[in-house]
């Protein structure tokens, strides 16, 4: 799904497996689980390259739901998103610190 | 497109107009607007509409014994109007081809045939991804049908009487 | 209970292969995303915020001891060790991964289950009074219709594509317990005050989500063989005029509303008389069938109280709250339905673990003929315990921490996943439940204030039933950050009603505060014997709201 307006950048893009489900970010040519591993595009031309990734690989059966998130480079490189929304998406449920990214990646 | 019945892939006697004219040798699907004009000139030989799926069924029952087909627009799959306009349309007496004209997919055909359609006409894009063999298969997923008239595969309450029947039966033999 | 036959089993493991095929085509790409998705949602995998959801129908809410170790397994090896059961009386696993559902749905199929239509714009999994068969109040058992309509609505070849979903639910009882007026479509057994004969009264165009609509009488009374009829006439006025421009307008509730009750009664009442004859009627021996599943199971002949469960009860205050409170009234003289509270305080309402489900699945088949039931309120009952045995339940459930004794009090509250799951949320529901729940922890005080219900939904949608809480809770976004909307008065019951806001969102620290003001209200001014939807009705929204003002006052 092309997003119709990009958001602010700094971004990157996330989507859900297709097979499994599991939340993925892009890295280069690929992606990730791990959002700490996710490339950040600061670019304009890096924010239309990780889209038509996305939508590439949604035309080819590997994920569901592409779209660009915007974020903040936090400490040691670290994608923050700015909305609660996706900051939620990046941990786990707030209820369940056992389960989701918080536990599999441990931070 | 592609035109499928249970059979299978099927050669259209019919066809759409093409920018408002017919095309020779086949029967002509005039949109339902056009259908009082038609019927003027067309003296009695056999002629299909094609109709949109918010058509009323009363509008199209004076038709009923002049039309050979009746072709209900699908504007999208999950826009499912023309399954219940097609019941209405056979439980109100019509008995010519129904036709589901649509970027259907193979899933629903089985569902199409239950609600009284003969055929699907589906476009060139959906074809590619979904070949004949799909539809084919589609139909024969499900066999049984709680619905008892109308059902995606044999009746349920029917195997149920009968297996009834047969127990009463067997009972009566075993006195 | 319900069983299947061979054709029930049939059907559901052909829709098992049928599904396989679906991913097989959706991975192969014959079918688009836009294609495949509301096929698997016909079968009930969302997929969330962070993972897949299956969503497993619980036909009318009954399970039985088997179904639920299957559960069980299935949380254990598919998923992550617990279930959320919820107000629709399904049960949802928040992470199975798209190449194991099939395997999922074989071992549903195992046990009599499925997830057919729990999702979709097609007509959902049929609701019903969880006291259904039980209840004191109750004048005919409403599960062979359920089950029947079940069977009815199953892969209804002409529904399936419907503008939006279909949600039926169904009571015998005077009190409803089922919500009928928040629902497409809602059936009550009633009996013809002229001819003495049992039929159906139907309300249509109740719902909730973003624009709430009260239920209205269609049909004050239909034969009962013309009840698959009838309702194929509704769905088929539905499926043609019902709104397709906004999915925000496709439910029936807004037909209704658009054109008017009587517009809507003149059209179903002309398709329903082209519909109408012998051959659609209700089949008396198949309905004689389905019946007979539901019969009473062999009750022994029991004195009225228990002496024994008095004297325990005389010995243990805990075990007396419970018995106070998570019992109900049962037909059946020396019995009870017993509810288990799946609100633990500070627990995600409606969480069970496997464990838990394996332990409620022994207590079931030891104690009340193998049966449990889904409550809308997120709860589970055992339906035919002897008072005898309450004791020695109580002990079990209260060593695996179930035995929380808060049934319709403050603390039972009703919550949605909201976003700690939901990929639709605006807000958190979850921990504002669980933060009002140690706020009013202390049995006293919970006993103080009495019936009270709290229903909180993490977005307009309103999963969570928030305009029917006596306190509603509305999880919204404001500047960025999550904010909650607080209504007041609202009532699923007879005396249905729609809650009013009580002023501005709070944030989440201070709506348990707002929530103790607005309480401090009802106990203050209430008259004896009153409970708090009574004190709000005679009293009206004025001093609750002034008393909301001065928290709300405090974040501006
Ligand atoms: C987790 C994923 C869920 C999604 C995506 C979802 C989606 C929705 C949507 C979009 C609506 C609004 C329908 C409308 O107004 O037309 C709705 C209503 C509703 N849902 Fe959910 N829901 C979810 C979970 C739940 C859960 C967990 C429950 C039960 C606890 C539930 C029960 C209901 C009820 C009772 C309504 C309101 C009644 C109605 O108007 O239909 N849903 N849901
Ligand atoms: S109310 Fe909103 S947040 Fe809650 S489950 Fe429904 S859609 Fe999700």
């Amino acid at each position: 799904m092309a997003a119709v307006k990009r958001p602010p950048l700094p971004v990157i893009l996330v989507a859900n497996d297709l097979l499994e489900g599991d939340v993925v970010y892009a890295v280069a040519g690929g992606w990730t689980r791990d959002p700490r591993q996710a490339l950040v595009a600061g670019d304009e031309a890096a924010a239309q390259a990780l889209e038509a990734f996305g939508a590439t690989e949604l035309r080819q059966c590997k994920v569901v739901d592409p779209y660009l998130v915007d974020v903040q480079v936090g400490e040691g490189g670290l994608p923050v998103p700015r909305h609660y929304r996706e900051v939620l998406r990046m941990h786990g449920p707030s209820v369940r610190r056992d389960l989701g990214k918080q536990a599999d990646f441990d931070y | 497109m592609l035109l499928l019945d249970r059979q299978g892939e099927k050669v259209d006697s019919f066809a759409h107009l093409q920018d408002g004219e017919k095309i020779a040798g086949k029967t002509p699907i005039v949109p339902l607007a056009a259908l009082e004009a038609e019927l003027a000139v067309q003296g009695g030989a056999p002629l299909g509409v094609l109709v949109e799926n918010n058509v009323r069924t009363a509008e199209l029952e004076p038709y009923f014994g002049t039309l050979a087909l009746i072709a209900i627009r699908f504007p999208s799959a999950a826009d499912g109007r023309g399954f219940s306009l097609a019941r209405q349309l056979r439980e109100h007496g019509f008995t010519g081809l129904l036709r589901a004209s649509g970027p259907l997919f193979s899933d629903q055909f089985p569902q199409a045939l239950a609600c009284g359609f003969d055929e699907v006409e589906i476009p060139d894009a959906s074809a590619a991804r979904q070949p004949v063999e799909h539809w084919l298969a589609a139909r024969n997923r499900i066999t049984l049908a709680y619905q008892h008239e109308h059902g995606l595969g044999e009746s349920i309450l029917d195997l149920r009487r009968a297996r009834t029947l047969e127990k009463n039966l067997n009972g009566a033999k075993n006195v | 209970m319900y069983r299947y036959d061979e054709f029930d089993e049939r059907l559901v493991r052909e829709r098992v292969a049928q599904f396989a095929s679906q991913v097989e085509r959706r991975l192969s790409g014959a079918l688009t995303e836009e294609e495949f998705r509301p096929l698997r949602l016909k079968n009930g995998l969302y997929l969330q915020l962070h993972a897949y959801m299956l969503r497993i129908a619980v036909p009318y809410g009954t399970l039985h001891a088997r179904q639920l170790r299957q559960l069980a397994h299935i949380a254990d090896v598919y998923d992550r060790g617990y279930g959320h059961f919820t107000t629709r009386q399904n049960l949802q696993f928040n992470w199975p991964k798209l190449k194991d559902v099939p395997a999922i749905l074989g071992l549903l199929a195992d046990v009599e289950m499925h997830c057919i239509q729990t999702s979709g714009n097609c007509i959902r999994n049929v609701t019903a009074d969880h006291f259904s068969g039980v209840a004191h109040d109750e004048f005919e058992d409403p599960r062979p219709i359920a089950e029947l309509l079940r069977q009815w609505s199953s892969l209804h070849p002409e529904f399936e594509w419907l503008g939006r979903k279909f949600k039926i639910a169904v009571t015998g009882a005077t009190q409803d317990r089922a919500v009928l007026k928040s629902h497409d479509v809602g059936v009550r057994i009633v009996r013809d005050p002229a001819t003495q004969q049992v039929g159906y009264q139907i309300l249509i165009g109740g719902g909730l989500g973003r624009t709430p609509m009260v239920g209205k009488v269609l049909r004050e009374f239909l034969p009962r063989e013309k009840l698959l009829s009838y309702l194929e006439a509704v769905l088929r006025v539905y499926n043609l005029e019902g709104r397709r421009d906004n999915k925000y307008k496709a439910r029936i509730k807004i037909l209704v509303h658009e054109i008017g009750i009587d517009a809507i009664r003149a059209k179903v009442e002309e398709e329903f008389a082209a519909i109408d004859s012998p051959r659609n009627d209700v089949d008396p021996q198949e309905f004689a069938r389905i019946a007979a599943f539901f019969a009473p199971p062999a009750y022994e002949s029991l004195p009225d109280v228990s002496r024994k469960l008095e004297q325990a009860q005389a010995a243990d205050a805990e075990l007396a709250r419970f018995v106070e409170h998570n019992l109900f009234r049962h037909k059946q003289r020396g019995y009870t339905a017993l509810t288990i509270s799946l609100k633990p305080i500070g627990q995600a309402p409606g969480d069970a673990t496997s464990h838990q489900m394996r332990v409620i699945a022994d207590l079931a088949e030891k104690y009340s003929f193998d049966e449990a039931r889904v409550t809308h309120m997120q709860n589970i009952v055992l339906p035919h315990v002897r008072l005898d045995d309450v004791p020695e339940i109580f002990a079990v459930l209260r060593a695996e921490g179930l035995g929380t004794p808060n049934v319709g009090l403050v603390t039972d509250i009703l919550a949605c996943p909201g976003l700690d799951y939901c990929a639709l949320a605006t807000a958190r529901s979850i921990p504002v439940a669980q933060a009002l729940a140690e706020h009013f922890a202390d049995p006293a005080k919970q006993k103080e204030i009495g019936d009270f219900s709290i229903k909180i939904s993490g977005c307009i949608n309103a999963c969570g039933h928030h305009h029917i809480g006596n306190i509603g809770i509305l999880g919204l976004e404001k500047k960025g950050a999550e904010s909650y909307q607080i209504t007041i008065g609202g009532d699923p019951g007879e005396n249905y009603a729609l809650g009013e806001l009580l002023g501005p969102g709070l944030p989440a620290e201070l709506v348990p505060e707002a929530i103790d003001r607005v309480v401090a209200v009802y106990l203050s001014q209430r008259e004896p014997g009153e409970s708090f939807i009574e004190a709000y009705r005679r009293l009206g929204l004025a001093p609750f709201k002034a008393a909301f003002k001065e928290i709300a006052d405090a974040v501006a």
